[in-house]
C-alpha cells in the first residue's frame, strides 16, 4: 500500500499531457518587464534607474526586510522604463522594462553544463547564499527560501522532506526537472540537508510519475540520507502538511509550521535553483513553465527568463487557439485566470493552461443540498459550506473561531461540490478579511 | 368530588402560593433599574437599525442619548432634525444641528466611457471581485458593478443601471446610513452634505492613477490636470493622489471648475440649463 495522507482529498483527471516532452529553452523577448515583487513578503527595492545598462543575473532590485527577496536582471539590455504593469495579482504593480539586447551574463556565472558535486561552503553561507541569490519556494507559494533555511534558535529539525508530488493536474515542470536534471536536484538537496543540519532527506512523489521515481531511485543510491517515497495519487498530497502527514504520519497543528515537527519541506524546482545558486553561482532568474492544453496545437514544458509575456510562452506552443475561453496562471485547481496576455512570467508561475470554452463557463448555480461532499473532501477537517456562508454574510468573527485560516484554498470543495457552489471564491475573501482583523487586533 | 380531585388542588395551589412569594422576593432583590426615557425615546427613533448613528441598533441608541452629557456627535441620520429634537426635548437637552447628508456616487465610468476589456464570470459580488483582480475594464479604482451596495442598503434607495451598469442613489430614500459607503469595497460611495434642490457638484472618479494611464481606461477620468483648483475662488478644491476633490461645506455651487475640467468627470446635478449668453444680453436691452 502506498502511503498517502488519510483525510479528505479528491481525484481530478490528470490530463498530463506534457510529462513527455523535453525541456526547451524559450527563445529571448525582445523587452521583459521584471516585477520587483515576485515572492511573499515585502516588495524588493529597486537599485536601477531608467536608462541604466544591465547584465543577464545583475541584481535589479534588493531585498527588503527578513520575509523579503532579491530580484535579478534575466536578461541583459537597456532599462527602457521604471512603471507598472498587471500582473499576477491581476492589479498594476511596479515593473522593471528592459529592452533586451544581446545575452552577455554576469562574469562570476559559471555557465558550464559540468556537475559540480564537492559542496565548500559552510552552512551559514548557503542560507546567506540563497539570500542572495533571491530563492524562493518554486512549489508556487514563493516563500523566500532562505527564511526556511534559518531554523530559530529552540526548535530544532531532523528532517528534509522534497515535494516532488506536482499534485495539480496538467502540470509537468517539476516532473521534466525531476528527469533531466535528476542529479543537480539530489546536489541541491545534500545542499539544503548541509545548510538545516540534518542527516535524513525524504523525496515524496506521486505514483503518476513512474519514470521520475526508477531515475531519482537509481540515483539517490550515490547520495548518503537521501531516499525516494512513492505516494498514492490523490489531490492535495503536495501541500505541506498533507505531504508530512503521508511522508512520515505527523500532523502539522493548526496554526503552526512544518518545523514544530521537526521537519522542512522544500520543492524540487527550489532544490534545483539551490544546487545552480550554490555551486553555478546563478541567481534565479529562469524557471520551467508548462504551457499547455487541451486545444494547444504544441503543448510544452519551456525554461523561461522572469519577465518574458505570456504571450511568447502561448507563440511557441502554436498560439492561442481559436476555442480559448480562459488563460490560467497556475494548475487548474488552484490556479487564477488571467486578464491579459501580456502578464509577465514570474519565479512563482509554474504554468500556463488555455482551457477551451466549452471548459471554461461556470455552471449554474443551485441551492445547497446539506450533502455534506465538501466536508469529505477537505483535507483539513474544515467545513467549507459553513465557512463560505459565513463570510457572505460577514460574520467574520465566527468564520475565524471555525478555523477559515487553517483552509490551505485547494479547491476540492469547489471541484466537489453538485450545486456547482462557489465555496472557496467565499472562503477565500472570509480568509483575507479574518486575517486583515488579526493583523489589525496585533497592532492595537 | 373525589377525594384526589380534592387534594390535587389543595396541593398545587399551596405550591403555588410558595412559589409566587419566592419569586416575588427573587424579583425585589434582582431587579435591574431601567431609565424609563430610555423606551420613550426608543419610540419616537426610526426603528430601522441600520447602524448609521454608528451603534448596535435604535435600543442601544437611545440608552446612548439618554446616558449622554450632551448631543455633540450623536445624530440619527434617518430621522434627522424632527427626531433629534424631539428626543432632546424628551431629555430636557439642546439639540445639535447637523447637516443632512446624501450617498454620492464616485465613479461616472459608463460603458460608453470606460470598454470593457475582459469578461468576469464569477461570483457576482463586488468584494470577491475585487480581491481577485483590476475588473472588467482598465480601471483598478472604479464601480465593478456587482451591486454590493444595492444590497446593502434597506431603504430601497438604490438600484442598478442596466445600461450604465452603475448604481442609481434615490436622493429622497437615502438616508445617509452609511450601510453602502461599508459595502463598497473600492470605497466608492461618499456621504457629501445635502445642499437646497438637490444639487450636487463633486468629482465623479477615484482614480489615483497618474493622468495616463487615468485617461486610457477611463474618458471621464480625473488626470489631476489642476484647472479645477486653479479655477476655484473658494478653496474649495484640494488635490491629492492625483485625484481633485471638491470640499462640499466649502463649495458655493459657482459652477466654474464644472466647465473647466477636459475630461468632464466633474459633474453638476439638479442645476437649470445654463442660458446661452447672447440670450441673457438680448434681455438685457429689452429690459
Amino acid at each position: 500500500m502506498l502511503k498517502t495522507f488519510p483525510l479528505g482529498g479528491i481525484h481530478p483527471p490528470e490530463f498530463k499531457l506534457t510529462s513527455g516532452s523535453p525541456i526547451k529553452q524559450l527563445p529571448l523577448p525582445q523587452t521583459v518587464a521584471i516585477m520587483v515583487s515576485q515572492h511573499i513578503g515585502a516588495p524588493a527595492s529597486l537599485l536601477v534607474n531608467k536608462g541604466d545598462s544591465v547584465k543577464t543575473g545583475q541584481l535589479i532590485a534588493s531585498i527588503n526586510g527578513f520575509v523579503s527577496s532579491n530580484i535579478h536582471s534575466s536578461v541583459s539590455g537597456n532599462i527602457s522604463k521604471i512603471d507598472t504593469i498587471i500582473d499576477t495579482t491581476g492589479y498594476r504593480q511596479t515593473a522593471v522594462f528592459i529592452d533586451v539586447a544581446g545575452d552577455e551574463w554576469v562574469d562570476t556565472i559559471d555557465r558550464s553544463s559540468e556537475l559540480v558535486r564537492d559542496i565548500n561552503l559552510k552552512p551559514e553561507e548557503i542560507t546567506e547564499k540563497c539570500r542572495e541569490s533571491g530563492i524562493v519556494g518554486l512549489g508556487g507559494a514563493t516563500f523566500p527560501s532562505h527564511v526556511k533555511l534559518t531554523v530559530p534558535t529552540g526548535k530544532k529539525c531532523n528532517l528534509l522532506i522534497i515535494n516532488g508530488v506536482e499534485c495539480e493536474p496538467y502540470l509537468t515542470s517539476d516532473h521534466r526537472l525531476m528527469l533531466e536534471k535528476g542529479e543537480e536536484i539530489l546536489v541541491g538537496i545534500s545542499i539544503l540537508m548541509k545548510a538545516l543540519g540534518v542527516e535524513q532527506a525524504m523525496i515524496g512523489i506521486e505514483n503518476n510519475k513512474s519514470d521520475a521515481i526508477a531515475h531519482l531511485t537509481r540515483l539517490s543510491s550515490d547520495y548518503k540520507g537521501i531516499t525516494v517515497y512513492p505516494l498514492a495519487v490523490k489531490y492535495p498530497q503536495g501541500a505541506e502538511k498533507q505531504l508530512i502527514k503521508a511522508l512520515i504520519n505527523r500532523e502539522v497543528p493548526s496554526g503552526r509550521l512544518p518545523l514544530d515537527v521537526g521537519a522542512v519541506v522544500h520543492n524540487v524546482g527550489t532544490a534545483y535553483a539551490v544546487y545552480e545558486a550554490v555551486q553555478k553561482n546563478k541567481p534565479l532568474f529562469e524557471r520551467v513553465v508548462t504551457i499547455t492544453g487541451k486545444s494547444v496545437t504544441n503543448p510544452g514544458n519551456y525554461l523561461v527568463r522572469t519577465g518574458t509575456a505570456v504571450r511568447h510562452l502561448i507563440e511557441a506552443a502554436g498560439g492561442m487557439p481559436d476555442d480559448t475561453g480562459k488563460i490560467v496562471n497556475g494548475g487548474p485547481m488552484m490556479g487564477k485566470a488571467l486578464n491579459n496576455t501580456e502578464v509577465p512570467v514570474v519565479k512563482g508561475t509554474s504554468g500556463i493552461i488555455l482551457f477551451p470554452s466549452n471548459e471554461s463557463i461556470r455552471p449554474e448555480l443551485k441551492p445547497c443540498i446539506r450533502c455534506a461532499k465538501c466536508i469529505s473532501a477537505c483535507a483539513l477537517n474544515l467545513e467549507p459550506y459553513l465557512l463560505a456562508n459565513l463570510s457572505a454574510r460577514g460574520l467574520f468573527e465566527r468564520a475565524e473561531i471555525e478555523k477559515i485560516t487553517d483552509c490551505m484554498e485547494c479547491g476540492s470543495c469547489s471541484y466537489t461540490c453538485p450545486a456547482n457552489r462557489p465555496l472557496l471564491d467565499y472562503i477565500r475573501l472570509g480568509k483575507s478579511t479574518v486575517i486583515k482583523m488579526a493583523r489589525q487586533r496585533n497592532i492595537k | 368530588m373525589s377525594p384526589t380531585v380534592v387534594i390535587t388542588i389543595i396541593s398545587l395551589s399551596i405550591l403555588a402560593v410558595i412559589s409566587a412569594v419566592i419569586l416575588y422576593f427573587v424579583a425585589q432583590r434582582f431587579k435591574v433599574y431601567e431609565d424609563p426615557r430610555i423606551d420613550d425615546v426608543q419610540a419616537i427613533l426610526p426603528a430601522a437599525n441600520c447602524g448609521g448613528c454608528g451603534f448596535a441598533g435604535c435600543r442601544n441608541f437611545a440608552e446612548v442619548l439618554v446616558s449622554a452629557e450632551t448631543f455633540d456627535g450623536l445624530n440619527c441620520p434617518v430621522g434627522g432634525s424632527t427626531v433629534m429634537d424631539a428626543a432632546a426635548g424628551i431629555l430636557g437637552k439642546v439639540p445639535v444641528k447637523v447637516d443632512p447628508l446624501v450617498a454620492v456616487l464616485l465613479c461616472n465610468g459608463t460603458p460608453e466611457f470606460r470598454p470593457f476589456t475582459s469578461v468576469y464570470d464569477g461570483v457576482a459580488d463586488c468584494r470577491i471581485q475585487h480581491s481577485l483582480y483590476i475588473g472588467e475594464t482598465d480601471c483598478s479604482y472604479g464601480c465593478l458593478g456587482n451591486g454590493d451596495c444595492v444590497r446593502a442598503c434597506q431603504f430601497e434607495a438604490m438600484h442598478m443601471d442596466p445600461v450604465t451598469k452603475l448604481p442609481v442613489i434615490i436622493d429622497d430614500n437615502c438616508t445617509a446610513c452609511g450601510a453602502c459607503v461599508k459595502a463598497c469595497p473600492r470605497k466608492l460611495i461618499e456621504l457629501r452634505k445635502k445642499a437646497k434642490k438637490d444639487r450636487k457638484i463633486y468629482v465623479a472618479c477615484s482614480n489615483c492613477d497618474k493622468g495616463g494611464p487615468a485617461r486610457k481606461a477611463c474618458k471621464v477620468a480625473c488626470i489631476a490636470c489642476s484647472k479645477c483648483f486653479k479655477v476655484c475662488e473658494f478653496d474649495a478644491i484640494v488635490i491629492e493622489k492625483n485625484l481633485a476633490y471638491i470640499d462640499a461645506t466649502k463649495c458655493t455651487f459657482c459652477r466654474k471648475c464644472v466647465s473647466e475640467c477636459p475630461t468632464n468627470s466633474i459633474i453638476e446635478i439638479n442645476f437649470p440649463p445654463k442660458k446661452p449668453k447672447i440670450e441673457v444680453q438680448a434681455e438685457a436691452v429689452s429690459n
